[in-house]
């Protein structure tokens, strides 16, 4: 049965990714000062330990998860508190951040093995660790990883489902972590299914990434029930509903979890992120991301520790060129437009995306014709067009009838639609609106 | 056909109706449900805007609670008094007090004195563009100046002003809290029009930081709290904070220092409709 399901509609967005899918991952020289917000993960903010002035050296503890759906923050690199203040947040907003002024001289060498050895460790004692360690889904969502890894006892997991479809044109960390760190990703695997119980585990991959496929099959450990599954290149592949549809040909229903079909979808990057931790002993203080798009001069695949500022990061690729119009974090069918250079590169950020002007023009508006491409190219089969169109009266909770809560925002819509209608912008809008009718009515 | 089967045909349907009409009388009857007519009569008289800021879920509903003698006329805020003074005239009661009450923006950062960072060509709506870097504006807590407020209004009273800021007509303002729940930044507060003092900002930032987003800002500089009557005003958070309780011991010398005109002392309308208010920015 595997792999023999594609997932119906779903749009053909050119790739872009040459830029950097040959491009190895480098690592970059520390900023000169990093930006910790205390909300870089789905769940409730963490709570800060640490005072301005304070010496804090790389991999320590700043900020403390705050029940169990949350996730701690750690420094980034060694330096000195120089703040605890409100900072621009990549989600629009301002948050709470730390921020760190890295010291120069440092050799940057954390303290030993904060994070424990994995082997002889029990599953529960596993997921204490990973949650201590601060990692969280690196695929954009942040959700934290510890809290994937105890699913309820009611829905036994048997299947964990390697996300490397990285469907999102120009991104390439994925594609670059299963080329260079394949054993990586596998090891994470062994972690995972440790902590689950479970034996089984399927990388799926777009096939538009042949020698990553190539790469993991080559390394596949003997004693490991892995097998890495090509996937038809069609966004939004990397959607954990869709993924899972493409290769077990269950749909998960609306409204649940995967763990409601007996699934654990992880994205490969945070697989190898999990293996990485109990490597080094180091928690998650760096990620790999993609710098693109031809607004910025260099582009790359690189380390940068968490909480680098997006503008440190850009002139690391050489800067922006004359006619970079927009920074995106994330990918362009996603992604955020941001407004300052000061972004931090949170946890979540796959990223950084600059465009030109000639790429962001300023279309009007038209309106709906009722043409129904929208229709064919929802993955979720929601009707974009009446939500839309429900979305401009604000009427929000026809919308919440007409299925809003299964959008994922994947901008398939807003993709095709002749009338440059920004569908999913407005979804995006209707969710938030409808929380806090919600609120305002309790 | 015969004259036979049309006149039983005739007698059949009227013996029919006859009893179905019997039925429906004496069910009028038993199932009766008197209502005060002065229900209908009040509820004609009033506005039906059904605004809700009465309190109640509509001129209906606030026309049973008169007759019910549970609220006064006067608790609607949309009549004016000759209205309120009728309504109180057929029901034989006293009009009641209410306290005028008005929308008031907690932002005056206006696009000549806050800084825009970015350039926000999204859907034209406050709504889409909260999720969009604010909207491009430095300070992610002010207003963003698309109308959304002006849009959810019923009764033309909120109007965009040059420099981007939604005016709060003061006479047209019935309190219905429509604004206060379309502005996605949480920046409108429904307030008695007597209550003069208000800090027009929500920024958490303090100092330079913030008077580098906008210069109407309040820097938390705290010299408000001094000119104030003690207890009146206190900081918290980066924000001069009135206790609305002590109203009564608010006095204008509160604004005198202020660097950054974030405090003021309002007399009707908040903001200019026309003019730019870049001159008062800096008193």
């Amino acid at each position: 049965m595997i792999g023999r399901n594609g997932f119906r509609h779903g749009v053909h967005p050119p790739e872009r990714k040459e830029l950097t899918s040959a491009v190895p991952i480098r690592r970059m020289p520390f900023p000169d000062e990093v930006v910790l917000p205390v909300r870089q993960h789905t769940g409730k903010p963490a709570r800060i330990i640490v005072r301005r002035g304070e010496r804090v050296e790389r991999g320590d503890t700043l900020a403390l998860a705050d029940g169990f759906i949350s996730s701690p923050v750690h420094a980034s690199a060694s330096g000195t508190v120089a703040d605890i203040d409100w900072w621009p947040h990549p989600d629009g907003t301002s948050a709470l951040a730390i921020r760190i002024a890295v010291d120069r001289y440092s050799p940057q060498v954390p303290r030993p093995r904060l994070v424990p050895a994995w082997n002889g460790l029990a599953p529960a004692e596993v997921v204490r660790a990973v949650q201590e360690a601060g990692v969280v889904g690196l695929g954009g969502a942040a959700f934290p990883t510890h809290v994937k890894l105890a699913p309820p006892k009611d829905q036994p997991v048997e299947l964990i489902l390697v996300n490397g479809a990285e469907c999102e044109p120009y991104l390439t960390t994925d594609h670059r972590i299963m080329v260079e760190y394949p054993q990586r990703v596998h090891f994470g695997i062994r972690i995972m299914m440790h902590a689950l119980g479970v034996q089984r585990a399927v990388i799926g991959v777009e096939k538009n990434k042949p020698d990553a496929i190539e790469r993991l099959r080559e390394t596949k450990p003997a004693d490991l029930d892995v097998s890495v599954l090509p996937l038809r290149v069609k966004y939004p592949q990397g959607a954990e509903k869709m993924l899972i549809r493409s290769v077990l040909g269950r749909e998960v229903p609306s409204g649940k979890l995967p763990s409601s079909v007996g699934v654990v979808v992880q994205n490969a990057g945070s697989v190898a992120c999990l293996a990485e931790v109990f490597e080094t002993g180091l928690p998650l203080v760096e990620r790999i991301v993609t710098v693109t798009g031809e607004g910025v001069r260099r582009p790359a695949n690189l380390i940068v520790p968490v909480g680098t500022k997006v503008g440190d990061a850009i002139r690391y690729c050489g800067g922006l060129t004359e006619d970079a119009a927009e920074i995106v974090f994330g990918g362009p069918m996603m992604g955020i437009s941001q407004a300052t250079l000061d972004t931090p590169i949170v946890k979540g950020t796959t990223g950084v995306l600059v465009l030109t002007r000639a790429q962001v023009p300023s279309r009007r508006v038209y309106p709906c014709i009722h043409c129904g491409r929208c229709l064919d190219a929802c993955p979720v089969f929601l009707n974009p067009a009446l939500l839309g169109q429900l979305a401009r009266k604000g009427r929000y909770r026809e919308m919440e009838a007409a299925h809003l809560a299964d959008c994922m925002l994947c901008a398939s819509c807003s993709y095709v639609c002749p009338s440059n209608i920004p569908l999913a912008q407005l979804f995006q809008a209707a969710k938030v609106g409808l929380r806090r009718q919600k609120a305002s009515a309790a | 056909m015969s004259t036979a089967a049309l006149l039983a045909a005739v007698a059949i349907l009227g013996g029919v109706a006859l009893v179905f009409a019997t039925f429906i009388a004496l069910a009028d009857r038993k199932l009766k449900v008197w209502e005060d007519p002065r229900i209908d009569a009040v509820s004609g008289m009033l506005p039906a805007a059904n605004c809700a800021a009465c309190g109640y879920a509509g001129c209906r509903a606030f026309a049973e609670a008169l007759v019910g003698a549970r609220t006064q006329p006067a608790a609607c805020t949309v009549m004016n008094d000759d209205a309120i003074q009728d309504v109180a005239d057929y029901l034989g009661v006293a009009a009641g007090e209410a306290v005028k009450r008005v929308a008031r923006l907690l932002c005056a950062g206006g696009v000549d004195v806050a800084m825009q960072q970015a350039e926000y060509r999204g859907y034209p709506t406050c709504a889409a563009a909260a999720a969009v870097a604010s909207g491009g504006k430095g300070c992610t807590w002010g207003c963003l100046g698309l109308g959304d407020c002006a849009d959810a209004c019923d009764f033309d009273a909120i109007v965009m002003n040059a420099v981007g800021l939604p005016v709060v007509i003061p006479e047209k303002c019935t309190a219905c809290g429509d604004c206060v729940t379309a502005c996605p930044k949480d920046l409108f507060t429904i307030m008695p029009l007597d209550h003069h003092l208000l800090v027009q900002c929500k920024s958490l930032l303090a100092g330079e930081e913030v008077e580098a987003l906008c210069r109407v800002a309040c820097n938390a500089c705290g010299r408000c709290v001094q000119d104030a009557a003690p207890g009146l005003i206190h900081m918290e958070d980066g924000l001069a904070v009135i206790d609305y309780s002590k109203i009564e011991l608010a006095d204008p010398k509160a604004t005198s220092r202020c660097p950054t005109a974030a405090i003021v002392w309002l007399e009707g309308i908040q903001f200019p409709l026309e003019r730019s208010l870049a001159g008062s920015a800096r008193a």
